[in-house]
């Protein structure tokens, strides 16, 4: 239990540091808050799974949601509507974004749950229901064939979706990070 | 007088060409009137007509009471046309781009009306009294602030271009579109923002040493979010509460944004109400899809950020006409998210032979800089290009330079799409005899 204190003070040292000044007057006029108390905002999703809810969904579940919710967008079998296709076999060929698909770009599968869960459907977002997100992102991977029809998706199985594009970015400015 | 008189002849080499196709020297520019002078003296001055003019009468306004000022004033009835364009004008359920139109305006900072804009998923109406902003994640102490309590904290202002990373995606054609400057490079603009440095607050939250990214999110529809470095956060990242002296505009992010100056607009986030403190980046859509650029050899970038050193002619430039030869001043914007510009060299014979342009004060950091130049169009054809260095020693790259390192289209892309990101190479404006200009490559 003396584990608190010195990572206090290290905290402490890395704020003097990192701003170059002891610590500088402020008002200090933000209202503390419990992590607890932000739960509903908190979407945000790392690409080891850090942070995706419990819940799991399957592709089955998601067909019928992705017909209901989605399709009217997305197109038929996700093949693309006035909305992009969100199921595409095509190479990725030459420097066009529009060749970019889920399958030969996207590198992490939490992204796809984090981008419908934070944005979809586009004109009720955050109307979804964590199972509905898994079933829809399980349905969009199976489609792709980037995991099995009866595979179930959830916290831990999502974020081992090995995507195929996956090593193939360089980062463009690395001392910029 | 006796100086008045003396100043022609001084000034007289000032109107000396300095480069191909009728560059003169920048320095003409300080002394206007001998630059004039000198012009008329070498024939090209503006002719005098003797034909009779229009009889120097009182015109309506001058013989009536005019119009009532109002609360909040709004540009001439006659400038309607110095108007942004717009990609989704029906607001149809995708995203929207508001462009500058950069050939209808002069100086550096964009009218708020005319900043450009992009949006996901339509313009947020935020209350400001119900807005609350979270700093959260790995922190000491997880806060909560408001725009009142915002309020307290001390400000500071900047002058900061913000530029989509799509800006100028429709230079990756194989073929020059014939569009405007506002078309090709209308998504970038240049205001000052005033707010609160994000070091400031992570101050009264502290920072868990593990922390290597924040992860910022907005209030609009899609809950737009992308993952920034400490490195950045600790520089010159600003919680922006004012744009060019008022609240934010609505589209631009009112009632707080971040401000991350010199890095890609996305990133930028509008409607700021979260930012978590994090280990990795979230690899959010927008930046492990969207904002990661296929180069030719199959891969991609990842975290390209920079706005890189850039600049274009926009005066004059497509869609205007030169009326007559004569002397015409060339007039541009450069800026780089590095620092400070150091030098725009111009062309006017298509970078057979360049000369240094004026650069108007203030050079700031990270800002639109105007630069000027003198020139003497004999009414044959021509090529305007501008070329500029930043103060790291960054050079805007040529088209063939730039080609061979990123590429370009197969065919033609529609102008209002966005096949890729992050071009800043030179944009060539070619004038025919006629005196119409067209985009060219050269």
């Amino acid at each position: 239990m003396s584990m608190p204190r010195p990572a206090v003070s290290v905290i402490a040292l890395a704020v003097v540091m990192a701003t170059g000044s002891a610590f500088a007057e402020t008002p200090n006029l933000g209202k503390p808050i419990d992590e607890a108390d932000i739960t509903a905002w908190d979407i945000s999703i790392l690409p080891d799974g850090t942070g995706l809810p419990k819940g799991s969904g399957t592709s089955a579940q998601g067909m019928a949601i992705f017909a209901e919710k989605c399709a009217s967008c997305h197109g038929e079998n996700a093949k693309g509507g006035p909305a992009a296709a969100l199921v595409d076999d095509r190479p990725l060929a030459g420097i066009s974004a529009a060749n970019k698909t889920i399958k030969n770009f996207w590198p992490y599968a939490t992204t796809v749950f984090d981008f419908i869960r934070r944005a979809m459907p586009f004109q009720s977002p955050r109307s979804l229901t964590d199972d509905e997100v898994y079933a829809l992102t399980a349905y969009i991977l199976a489609q792709n064939k980037l995991i099995g029809e009866s595979e179930t998706m959830n916290e831990e199985t999502l974020p081992k979706v090995k995507m195929p594009n996956r090593d193939n970015f360089i980062i463009r400015f690395p001392d910029r990070i | 007088m006796s100086q008045h008189r003396r100043r022609p002849r001084n000034n007289q080499i000032s109107v000396e060409a300095v480069a191909g196709n009728g560059l003169l020297d920048r320095r003409a520019l300080l002394g206007r009137g001998a630059l004039f002078a000198g012009a008329v003296s070498t024939g090209f001055g503006p002719v005098i007509s003797g034909a009779a003019a229009e009889p120097f009468l009182d015109d309506p306004w001058s013989l009536e009471f005019g119009d009532p000022m109002p609360l909040y004033q709004v540009p001439s009835a006659f400038e309607k046309k110095v108007a942004r364009t717009l990609s989704n004008p029906n607001h149809e359920p995708r995203n929207s781009h508001a462009r500058t139109p950069h050939h209808l305006v002069d100086g550096t900072m964009t009218p708020n009306g005319l900043h450009f804009t992009i949006n996901h998923g339509g313009v947020p109406n935020i209350d400001p009294d119900k807005h609350r902003l979270v700093i959260h994640g790995l922190v000491k102490r997880p806060l909560m602030f408001t725009l009142d309590t915002l309020a307290r904290y001390p400000m500071v202002s900047r002058v900061t271009f913000l530029e989509c990373g799509g800006n100028s995606a429709p230079m990756f054609s194989p073929e020059p579109l014939q569009e405007t400057v506002q078309a090709l490079h209308g998504l970038v603009s240049c205001a000052e923002w005033t707010g609160v440095r994000l070091s400031t607050l992570l101050e009264d939250t502290g920072v868990d040493p593990r922390a290597k990214w924040l992860i910022a999110e907005g209030a609009d529809s899609p809950h737009l979010s992308r993952s920034v470095p400490m490195k950045k956060a600790m520089d010159d990242a600003m919680i922006a509460l004012y744009q060019n002296g008022e609240r934010i505009m609505p589209g631009n992010g009112y009632p707080m944004r971040l401000l991350l100056p010199g890095y890609e607009g996305n990133m930028n986030v509008k409607f700021l109400r979260r930012i978590k403190l994090v280990e990795e980046a979230a690899m959010s859509m927008y930046e492990s899809r969207t904002y990661s650029q296929l180069l030719p050899n199959g891969k991609a970038y990842r975290f390209y950020f920079l706005q890189e050193v850039k600049s274009y002619i926009t005066n004059p430039s497509h869609g205007a006409t030169l009326k007559a030869p004569g002397l015409y001043e060339i007039s541009g914007i450069a800026y780089s998210g590095t620092g400070r510009i150091e030098k725009v060299l111009v062309s006017a014979d298509g970078g057979q032979s360049w000369a240094p342009a004026a650069l108007q004060e203030p050079v700031l950091s990270k800002a639109f800089t105007r630069f000027r130049m003198p020139w003497r169009w004999d009414g044959s054809p021509a090529i305007l290009q501008s070329r500029a260095w930043d103060e790291a020693g960054n050079v805007q790259p040529t088209r063939e330079q730039f080609v061979a390192a990123r590429g370009e289209l197969k065919a033609k892309p529609p102008v209002l799409g966005f096949p890729n990101q992050h071009y800043n190479s030179i944009t060539s404006w070619g004038i025919d005899s006629k005196g119409e200009i067209k985009h060219v490559y050269a």
